[in-house]
């Protein structure tokens, strides 16, 4: 029955908001019977709307953005061997390095511009800085470093300015570091599980990375004449402290973070990153065996350039299947709401999954 | 570049606040605070937002192309989805409202829906199934066969309070209006497509053939006329409501106390509390079931909330590196092998 | 009226899908939950309609009758009527003929039915000791009684509102209502065997579901509570549709909810102006103001025709008024009282012309010319087969529409070229396509659901050749006189006298649309505009276009474009637009009040008799002579509105009562009887006879238009569910107005029928598969929509599985699908001449349908299979 009434004087008891109400208008001899009726649903695994993916997945595309992380961390390890190759008296090395570090820095921006939905307008990743986003953070060292590292490695391969060279390699040597590890803080730093759940151990991942493939590249130089295992040993070094350091903490991440690293052991990314390791560890071995042998040296340094690589594709890959399966996104934030459903002790409504 | 790139001079010092603001403490998830403020708008009209109230929704879609017409958003094709009656899917970059239909195997409070289905085999994962899995319209099963309600939900961008889309924007495209809703400039965006996989919730997308991220602009145009968004304007039963956060916030709690008294025990607010992974959102909802069964995250995180220790991680490896280069030369010295 | 529904304690939507159909309107709906009422959905699907409802019952399509019969018999059966609102404002006391026989008397049929004619003689079924003339229909049954002239053959009276009013003396009464021969007994021996039992058996709804909506209505009705019904096509499109509406009619005046607040039958129109198309009509059998349109009687003069259809008593008895100003209107200085005012010019009715007889006229070759003015039967129609051979028959066919819709494209792409029946170059129709102004490119009124008359104003011109329908109409005629000028042939005068002269504007000359208005609302002699239809005389000395509009120009101010909002005036908005009659919102509204002039409740005041002045006041405007004394008693030899007394609300009626009972004015019968659809799976359970017996089936038998068996026949178990036809919020009707459009179209882009998941299992049907529909008219194919919203039914014994089919889709367009209508067969009610596409039998199978000539050929499979001839279910 309605309770509002048509009154001589006109509407008496109408409703400020029309906030109707369904199921409720009914006898309240009938609710009994109803309220026997209301279902228990048995909590399912998880639930979703028709299995679609809750955020959406990146539109970031192979081999752009797995190339722009790999070739960021090869640039950054390469900036640094140069300089100590300068400081150390390594040539060659030097030589090698700088010419790596230029190119794949270089590298790194036509793949960040090549997938941009509007390559015309990367200027426009300079029109602020915003330290909330790492691209942007990143525009701005990447805007530094390859210039740096393009007069670094032209001084180098011509012998010309070598006082502006030094300088640009001081330079490009100091933000080198950063170079190979924002790009941890760029991946981490979105609602894609796989990617945010891991970034206290991403940036060491990345660096880690980076360091081994730059010493791989070092490795690499061995094939060049006049380039002795003195030549590359620091290289060696390198590359066997990143792959120590990237291994441990993948191992430490997939480890820590539960559901959120499946992507990591499953499916296209998880051949990336099984293929990384075996390539690693190929790649260290060879490293390690590189004061003997030229042949280990070389394909050493080949392996362990291919081992990240692959790394950096199985992450990316991982990452894109963690925001293409709702399951990612729901089971760890349900269950993060009963945790603290249960912490606060009362059963509020929440606590039904 | 656009032709007229300078409107960027109306968000410059926003961004720069509200980035500091982010990089030295890390979003304020104290809530309460008004996004405008933080934003530097000196003096500026309230907060305006949504409240959408599913339980009136009658599932017209007349929001879903209200939108479409008002702001020109690309029609984007014709799919029968076997969803209910949804043939749109989900939000992106060309729906920017988007009608979810779920049917399911329970009453709205003592609602006789009069359906028997016994002996009917429903899939375990109800209505999280897939459809073209399913040899029926995906339905929650776990209820009594004579029992069947048809949830209707009109979704939209949140207008977080802490908006990861325009924390990561690196052109600052994405900018904070004065009204404190989040809004796209599609003469500054590029394209890098870095605010898509920032979004919690899966609104913002890139549009095909165009390249730049498109998504609700809570209709900047007509409420900077004094006029409510097309969609509410257009929603026959109030189910969208627009007006000021405060008045819709008050609103909706008045309604879920009303609805879970009156016996409709699955009714609750999504998206309102001010405490919440993104400081509470513009546009908040009120839902009979769970979120996740409406294709919404149960507990959205701004993804900026971390970042402040992204970076001190981020610092703290580029050292590590640093000093690992150092350590591969001092070897070589020490080592004393020349 | 919509927005009184909020004033509702109950809803019942039956025949209708109002929140997908009319989402709009669906607020008042809402703002009735809102406030505590309950509201019952009756719908053979779980729609998102039933999605808002308290109750969703579903029924087997097509039994409306012995579901509302039931709550009939419930209400009388437990003393649940509104005795003291019965006796006072209807016909219950009312005494009948003792030769009136009753269905329950002859097993299914009225007295005086004859077979031959397939029809029935009204003559026994009127009030004892007089002859009533029905306030709506039929009107020219009676007219041999009243003119000793030859007859012609009756045609239909659609939505006629024709004058009534008693010729000779006044029906006896009964007071107490005990009298067997009283309306009051007739119908409760009519429906005493309407049990909850039977409805179970017939409905397929269970009888505990069926009591909670009988307990639920009749504690919802009277002197407190109102309860409203709302309905659309679901009920109208039958072979008794007329019939479904008089039940709820019959239920709501036993229950006292006619006339009152929050109560009252709500008739939801299909599409804009659906309402306006009636009222100054697009029907071949009714004049504007629903004057009924004249025979061709031998020297059937003004005076005769005004005393046969005309009456004493009532507000038609100044239908010579209403008819004389009309001619003046059409005609003006050239109708005269010496030349009966033109009456001869009016065209005369030979027989029924509606849409379907156009149809096989087409085929016969009588009918050479069309006009199809926003109409697309080639997807809208029943049977569009045959709708398509028609227009392939025609010498010339108009199609005025936004796009090229499928009726002006089937000779090049329709499915009978594709099957090969037609070929392209043996269709001789010259198809004229002329695109149309959309209503923002026009100015003009809608007149829609309630009587309201809302004018648009025209916010754009329209774009390239596109005009608007008045645009058409006005040169056309205006080119058509020019042709004739100067003719000396008599049969061209009424042309060429027509008063045809409307101011025009801009480059197109688009005439003056309130001009337009103003000759429907009238001029006085001196050419001012009329207030009210009461000023309208017989002299010739008013001209109105339409004497129900007349005020809707009053003070030369367009009244239908008034805006007043609705915060500033109460909820009737009486200043929002313009209502007919005379602005007054809710019809009957007197009866809101007590026979002493009180609201009958405090809470359900509306109008009520302010003894001070002397006056009906209230929140409507009484639809009442407002100074007329609920005291009053009519004078002997009283006529016309002095012939009502003080305690007759329902004023257009001769003895101003709500009729439980028709003594006259419809061809199937004073009471609703349930009758089973043309094709149902099922045997009436009722009575021997199984169909409507004067449904009009006959003149339809066609090789393409053949019906299904009867139950119990040979083949009549190969069309074992029942198909229902609905549309969805996403399209509008046959779709030019939607399928076009892409934000609409992806919507719902691809043409689908939903089945239950115990029907897919029966017969094979994957979700979002494909499905092929097949009836002895055609087969069709569409996607598969599994869904837990059908239910099974247990009808009399068996499990009966429904097919939903949306119509909407056609072979052109953005969107495109079979069209549903291709299955629906020709059967009409034979008041309303509207199909059957709301109920029919069909087959459903997995997979898609033939193409080419393999198409025809499975139907033809089909109909052997059946056993089906030209004979089949055509019998009476």
């Amino acid at each position: 029955m309605s309770q509002s009434d048509v009154t001589r004087e006109g509407l008496r008891g109408k409703r400020p908001d029309r906030d109707a109400t369904t199921g409720v208008n009914l006898p309240r001899r009938w609710r009994g019977k109803h309220r026997a009726e209301r279902p228990v649903v048995p909590p399912a695994e998880f639930t979703s709307y028709y299995g679609k993916p809750i955020i959406n997945s990146p539109v970031w595309e192979s081999p752009d953005i797995p190339g722009y992380l790999f070739l960021g961390g090869l640039a950054g390890g390469c900036s640094l061997l140069a300089a100590g190759s300068d400081l150390t008296g390594r040539g060659v090395l030097a030589r090698v390095t700088k010419s790596g570090a230029f190119a794949a820095g270089a590298l790194s921006v036509v793949a960040l511009v090549h997938d941009l939905g509007r390559p015309g307008r990367f200027l426009n990743m300079m029109r602020v800085f915003k330290v909330t986003s790492p691209m942007s953070v990143g525009s701005w060292l990447l805007g530094g470093y390859v210039p740096a590292a393009g007069v670094a490695a032209a001084s180098a391969l011509t012998g010309r300015a070598r006082w502006a060279g030094a300088a640009a390699t001081a330079g490009a040597a100091l933000l080198a570091p950063g170079v190979a590890s924002y790009t941890a803080a760029l991946i981490s730093d979105t609602a894609v599980p796989a990617w945010h759940d891991a970034y206290p151990e991403m940036p060491f991942k990345f660096t880690g990375s980076g360091m081994m493939a730059a010493g791989g590249l070092g490795l690499l130089t061995r094939l060049l004449p006049g380039a002795g295992p003195g030549e590359t040993e620091p290289a060696r070094n390198l590359a066997l402290i990143g792959w120590a350091m990237e291994s441990a903490a993948m191992e430490r991440m997939q480890h820590r973070i539960g559901l959120s690293a499946e992507p990591y052991s499953e499916g296209r990314g998880g051949r990336y990153v099984k293929a990384g390791k075996v390539l690693g560890a190929l790649g260290a071995a060879g490293a390690a065996l590189s004061g003997r042998s030229r042949i280990a040296a070389a394909a050493g340094g080949a392996a362990l350039l291919a081992a990240s690589a692959a790394t950096r594709w199985g992450i990316f890959h991982a990452g894109l299947a963690s925001a293409g399966d709702p399951k990612y996104t729901v089971v760890p934030q349900r269950q993060r709401l009963n945790e603290r459903a249960r912490a606060n002790g009362a059963a509020d409504g929440q606590d039904r999954a | 570049m656009s032709a007229n790139g300078e409107r960027a001079v109306t968000w410059l010092p926003e961004i720069r606040t509200r980035g500091l603001r982010s990089a030295l403490s890390g979003p304020a998830l104290s809530g309460g605070a008004d996004p405008a403020d933080l934003s530097g708008y000196p003096d500026h009209p309230p907060r305006m937002g949504f409240f959408t109230d599913t339980s009136v929704c009658i599932g017209c879609k007349a929001c879903e192309v209200a939108c479409k017409e008002w702001n020109h958003v690309p029609e984007d094709g014709l799919n029968l989805l076997g969803m209910s009656y949804d043939n749109t899917g989900g939000l992106g970059a060309d729906t920017w409202r988007h009608v979810a239909f779920i049917e399911q195997r329970k009453p709205v409070a003592m609602q006789d829906a009069g359906v028997s289905h016994a002996g009917v085999a429903l899939p375990p994962d109800g209505s999280g199934t897939p459809p073209e899995q399913a040899a029926m319209t995906p339905t929650t099963p776990g209820g009594p066969a004579d029992q069947l309600r048809w949830l209707m939900a009109s979704d939209v961008c949140k207008h977080c309070t802490h908006a990861a889309c325009l924390d990561v924007c690196p052109t600052g495209a994405l900018i904070r209006t004065e009204f404190g809703t989040v809004v796209v400039q599609e003469d500054v965006c590029n394209g890098c497509g870095y605010c898509i996989p920032a979004c919690p919730y899966g609104v913002i997308d890139q549009r095909k053939g165009d390249g730049r991220a498109w998504k609700c602009t809570l209709c900047y145009d007509r409420i900077s006329d004094g006029m409510e968004p097309a969609c509410a304007k257009a929603c026959p039963t109030n189910s969208i409501q627009f007006g000021p956060l405060d008045e819709l916030r008050e609103r909706a709690d008045r309604r879920v106390t009303e609805l879970l008294a009156a016996g409709v025990a699955d009714a609750q607010l999504y998206g309102r509390d001010p405490g919440d992974g993104v400081g509470g959102d513009g546009a908040f909802f009120l839902l009979l079931d769970e979120p996740e069964v409406y294709g919404l995250p149960p507990d959205p995180v701004v993804t900026t909330r971390d970042l402040p220790s992204m970076w001190r991680h981020v610092g703290a490896a580029a050292a590590v590196m640093a000093g690992g280069a150092v350590a591969a030369f001092a070897a070589t010295i020490f080592g004393g092998r020349r | 009226m919509q927005q009184d529904l909020q004033n509702s304690d109950c809803i019942v939507i039956e025949g209708s899908n109002m929140a997908e159909c009319h989402p709009v309107g669906f607020q008042w709906v809402m703002e009735a939950k809102a406030r505590g009422a309950t509201v019952i959905h009756v719908d053979p699907r779980y729609t998102r309609t039933s999605a808002l409802a308290d109750l969703h019952v579903p029924l087997r399509a097509g039994s409306d009758i012995a579901f509302l019969g039931g709550i009939i018999n419930y209400t009388l059966s437990n003393d649940k009527d509104f005795r003291e609102y019965v006796a006072s404002y209807t016909n219950a006391a009312t005494l009948i003929n003792e030769d009136f026989a009753d269905t329950e008397d002859l097993d299914g049929l009225f007295s005086g039915f004859n077979p031959e004619e397939r029809s029935y003689d009204p003559h026994t079924w009127q009030y004892r000791g007089t002859e009533i003339q029905a306030a709506s229909g039929q009107r020219d049954e009676l007219y041999e009684d009243r003119q000793q002239m030859s007859s012609v053959r009756h045609s239909g009276r659609g939505e006629a509102h024709g004058s009534g009013g008693a010729h000779v003396g006044t029906p006896e009464l009964d007071p107490t209502l005990q009298h067997p021969r009283c309306v009051f007994q007739i119908l409760k021996r009519h429906y005493a065997r309407y049990t909850p039992e039977l409805v179970e058996q017939v409905c397929g709804v269970p009888r505990d579901t069926f009591r909670r909506v009988c307990e639920l209505i009749t504690s919802n009705s009277g002197r407190d509570r109102t309860t409203a019904f709302v309905y659309s096509v679901g009920w109208t499109q039958h072979t008794v549709g007329v019939q479904y509406i008089r039940t709820a009619a019959v239920l709501q005046a036993l229950l006292g909810n006619i006339g009152r607040p929050g109560g009252g039958i709500m008739a939801l129109r299909g599409h804009a102006s659906i309402q306006g198309s009636t009222d100054i009509p697009t029907l071949f059998n009714l004049l504007p103001g629903y004057i009924p349109m004249p025979h061709a009687h031998a020297n059937e003069d003004l005076d005769a025709f005004v005393a046969a259809e005309g009456t004493d008593k009532g507000y038609w008895g100044d239908m010579r008024a209403y008819l004389v100003s009309l001619l003046k209107a059409y005609w003006g200085p050239a109708a005269t009282p010496e030349n009966d005012f033109c009456f001869d010019y009016l065209p005369r009715l030979t027989g029924s012309h509606s849409t379907y007889e156009t149809v096989m006229a087409q085929l016969a070759g009588d009918c050479k010319g069309y006009f199809l003015l926003g109409e697309n039967p080639a997807v809208g129609s029943a049977n569009g087969k045959l709708q398509r051979l028609g227009l392939a028959a025609l010498d010339w066919l108009v199609v005025r529409d936004f796009s090229l819709i499928e009726s002006a494209t089937f000779w090049q792409d329709g499915p009978e070229i594709d099957s090969g029946e037609l070929r392209t170059e043996d269709i001789g129709t010259e198809v004229f396509f002329m695109p149309a102004a959309a209503h923002t490119e026009k100015s003009g009124s809608f007149t829609n659901t309630q009587r309201l008359l809302q004018w648009h104003h025209m916010a754009v011109e329209p774009a390239g050749d596109a005009r608007s329908e008045l645009w058409f109409m006005y040169h056309l005629g205006r080119k058509l006189r020019e042709k004739l000028a100067g003719s000396a042939d008599p049969m061209d005068r009424p042309l060429l006298d027509l008063t045809w002269d409307y101011p025009t504007f801009g480059e197109t000359a688009e005439p003056e649309a309130e001009a337009v208005l103003a000759e429907i609302n009238g001029f006085d002699g001196n050419g001012d505009p009329l207030a009210s239809y009461e000023q309208l005389n017989e002299d010739g000395s008013t001209a109105c276009g339409c004497w129900i509009y007349c005020g809707v120009y009053a003070d030369g101010t367009n009244q239908a474009s008034r805006r007043k909002p609705a915060k500033e005036q109460n909820w009737i908005a009486n200043e929002w637009g313009w209502a007919w009659p005379a602005n007054r919102r809710i019809l009957y509204n007197r009866a809101s009040a007590d026979p002493d002039g009180k609201p009958w409740s405090e809470r359900k005041a509306l109008v009520w008799w302010d003894e001070q002045q002397a006056l009906w006041t209230g929140h409507d405007i009484a639809d009442f002579t407002a100074d007329k004394s609920p005291h009053y008693r009519p004078p002997d030899g009283a006529t016309k509105a002095e012939a009502l007394s003080g305690i007759d609300p329902f004023v257009m009626q001769a003895d101003g009562k709500a009729w439980l009972y028709v003594p006259s004015g419809l061809l199937d019968g004073p009471l609703p009887t349930h009758y089973e659809p043309q094709d149902s799976p099922f045997p009436n359970l009722l009575y021997k006879q199984q169909r409507n017996p004067v449904r009009q089936v006959d003149p339809f038998k066609h090789p393409n238009n053949r019906m299904h068996p009867s139950p119990g026949q040979p083949g009549s178990d190969v069309f074992p569910y029942v198909a229902t036809t609905y549309r969805l919020t996403e399209h509008h009707t046959a779709g030019g107005m939607s399928r076009w459009v892409p934000y609409l179209a992806e919507l719902q882009p691809d043409f689908f029928c939903e089945v239950s998941p115990e029907l897919a299992a029966e017969r094979g049907l994957d979700h979002l598969g494909w499905a092929t529909i097949a009836t002895a008219r055609n087969v069709i194919e569409a996607r598969v929509l599994v869904t837990s919203r059908i239910t099974p039914l247990t009808v009399q014994g068996r499990t009966l599985h429904q097919v939903g089919i949306p119509y909407h889709w056609g072979w052109t367009g953005y969107s495109t699908g079979d069209p549903a209508n291709d299955l629906a067969g020709i059967s009409l009610d034979p008041n309303s001449h509207i199909q059957e596409t709301k109920a029919f039998a069909c087959d459903i199978r997995p997979g898609r349908r033939p193409t080419g000539p393999d198409r025809p050929a499975l139907v033809l499979e089909y109909q052997r299979r059946a056993g089906i001839t030209e004979q089949t279910g055509t019998e009476i």
